[in-house]
């Protein structure tokens, strides 16, 4: 009896310090971040583009990376969902529960989940080459996307497949189509789970560096189409922190803390909008 | 019998999951506006029989279905039949309620903006109409904007109800409609279920016995996957033809 005991709290000991420590890596991340960037942080980094030398330390801002990036995982995630959407309601709507297709599709978005980004960088990079493209706003948006499909799709794909079969079966004894039923039953049942999914893939897509290195390209102008190179912040924070000038560095932590705000702000958006959500969601 | 017109008939119906046969050779007329309702020990296939009449079992992998179910004399799974005309024609409720998530208002106009009703001055009297049909009205009709999860189990169950009778269906089917329900909530349905016989065929699987005393006019009785017996409902109860049945009705097998 004592030792069951003894054993129930150590593991519940051990539960508790991994938890401990997940929150502690984010608060720490976060506090570094934000205490090295503060410094450097000011209004005109956030409402300038750079100026000529602004590498090595002169005036400006990274106004082209902040809308750069916006832009991107924006375009990004709006085509993952496109192409995501779809799949994942043929999977889990049209295909069997055993069939081999949809073990198949299931299968391979696990492979091009672990597919490292720089892989999907040079993948889009022989398609620009292919179609005679240049770095640009546009190649950029198709491989990032192509990087989140697997992460949204997947998932989309396990809160959809909790959906119980009774519901189902209720809008379709009322003469409803598979269709309809995905469309105004299933993705309203499931919509805080899909946003959430989304903005999973919007944090990877936003957050990416390698993908984008030679296709979205980099640049000091802020693109006015999706034909120009873009910037991005990831980018920014890497050049930022190879030069040699310490105050430049020093705004490669506050691009960082840009970065992570608008990350932390996205997510507080998406559960304020997913708790808005949940009140039609039956249980 | 013999003169009624039936909407609804089965001709040698047999339904295999994978290689386990679930029903086996069954044909039944089942009366117009009549509640019959099928009994039979945990297993037997009533649930199975309940959703071959309105092609839920498509929606189930690896099932075999043949034979025939007419429905106004078409048989619903032959060549060319959409299905969604068909399930239109009756409305199921299921053994837990289950509401969809949305409004109390856009729930039981689900079905009829699905088959094509836009007028919002239709749709209102739609809502307002099966609400009432099925006794909810007086208990919703200040809060219809509100998620339908919120109502209690009993009211969900009656929601259930007006959404199916809202697709303006000829057959109700219910299977064990009333086993998740309180005792008065359980109640309240039966007593609509007999109210609305008077419109519309009522087809009902339960478990309870006396649940079946109370509302049948027909009983069919289903043993491992055969029609054992089926009757009107005081004939099978008062002399059950069959030792099979006389032992369920006596609660020797259940
Ligand atoms: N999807 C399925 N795949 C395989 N076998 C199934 C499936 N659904 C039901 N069965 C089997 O078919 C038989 C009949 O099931 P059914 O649900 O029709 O019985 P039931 O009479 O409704 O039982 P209960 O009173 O417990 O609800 C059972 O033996 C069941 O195990
Ligand atoms: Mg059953």
């Amino acid at each position: 009896m004592n030792k069951r005991r003894l054993v129930e709290r150590f593991w519940k000991a051990l539960m508790i310090a991994s938890t401990a420590v997940v929150i502690g890596c984010l608060l720490f991340i976060v506090v570094t971040v934000i205490w090295k960037g503060l410094p450097a942080l000011s209004l005109s980094m956030i409402t300038r583009i750079p100026k000529g030398g602004y590498y090595l330390g002169k005036e400006g801002g990274i106004l082209n990376a902040i809308l750069g990036s916006l832009y991107l995982a924006l375009g990004a995630t709006a085509l993952a969902c496109v192409l995501s959407l779809p799949v994942v309601i043929f999977l889990n709507v049209y295909c069997r529960k055993r069939s081999r297709l949809a073990e198949l599709t299931r299968f391979s978005f696990d492979v091009l989940w672990g597919i490292p980004s720089i892989v999907y960088g040079a993948f889009g990079f022989v398609l620009m080459v292919y179609f005679g493209m240049r770095t640009s706003l546009l190649a950029g948006i198709v491989t990032v996307a192509l990087l989140e499909v697997p992460i949204m799709s997947r998932a989309i794909d396990e809160v959809i497949k909790l959906v119980p079969r009774e519901l189902k079966e209720a809008s379709y004894s009322l003469g409803a189509t598979r269709l309809e039923t995905s469309l105004k039953v299933i993705i309203r049942q499931c919509l805080p789970g899909i946003l959430t999914g989304i903005l999973i893939a919007f944090g990877r897509g936003i957050g990416d560096a390698a993908s984008v290195l030679f296709t979205a390209g980099f640049t000091d102008r802020i693109p006015t189409s999706l034909g120009q190179p873009a910037a991005t912040l990831p980018l920014a924070i890497f050049f930022q922190l190879g030069t040699p000038f310490p105050e430049v560095r020093q705004r490669a932590y506050a691009s960082a803390a840009i970065l992570t705000i608008l990350i932390l702000f996205i997510s507080v958006l998406a559960r304020v909008l997913s708790r808005r959500y949940t009140k039609h969601v039956i249980r | 019998m013999n003169d009624v017109r039936s909407h609804l008939s089965i001709r040698n119906l047999n339904v295999f999951y994978g290689d386990l046969q679930v029903l086996k050779n069954i044909s039944l007329d089942i009366p117009d506006r009549k509640i019959s309702v099928i009994i039979g020990p945990s297993g037997c296939g009533k649930t199975t029989l309940l959703k071959s009449m309105n092609r839920l079992l498509d929606h189930v992998d690896e099932v075999r279905v043949d034979g025939e179910v007419l429905v106004d004399g078409e048989d619903i799974y032959g060549p060319n039949v959409e299905v969604t005309r068909i399930r239109k024609k009756m409305g199921l409720l299921s053994q837990k309620p289950q509401v969809l998530p949305m409004s109390i208002y856009d729930n039981i106009a689900y079905g009829p903006r699905i088959h094509g009703h836009r007028d919002r001055k239709r749709l209102d009297f739609i809502v307002r109409n099966y609400l009432s049909a099925a006794g909810l009205w007086e208990e919703v009709k200040d809060r219809l904007h509100h998620p339908a999860s919120r109502l209690s189990v009993g009211q969900q169950q009656r929601l259930c109800l007006a959404r199916g009778l809202a697709v303006e269906p000829e057959i109700i089917l219910g299977d064990e409609p009333t086993s998740a329900l309180d005792p008065q909530s359980s109640q309240r349905i039966e007593r609509r279920l007999v109210e609305l016989k008077k419109d519309y065929t009522v087809v009902v699987v339960t478990h309870i016995l006396r649940q079946a005393r109370r509302i049948a006019d027909y009983i069919v009785f289903l043993y491992l996957g055969e029609l054992v017996e089926h009757g009107p409902a005081q004939d099978v109860f008062a002399n059950p033809r069959d030792p099979r049945t006389r032992a369920y009705l006596t609660g020797e097998i259940s």
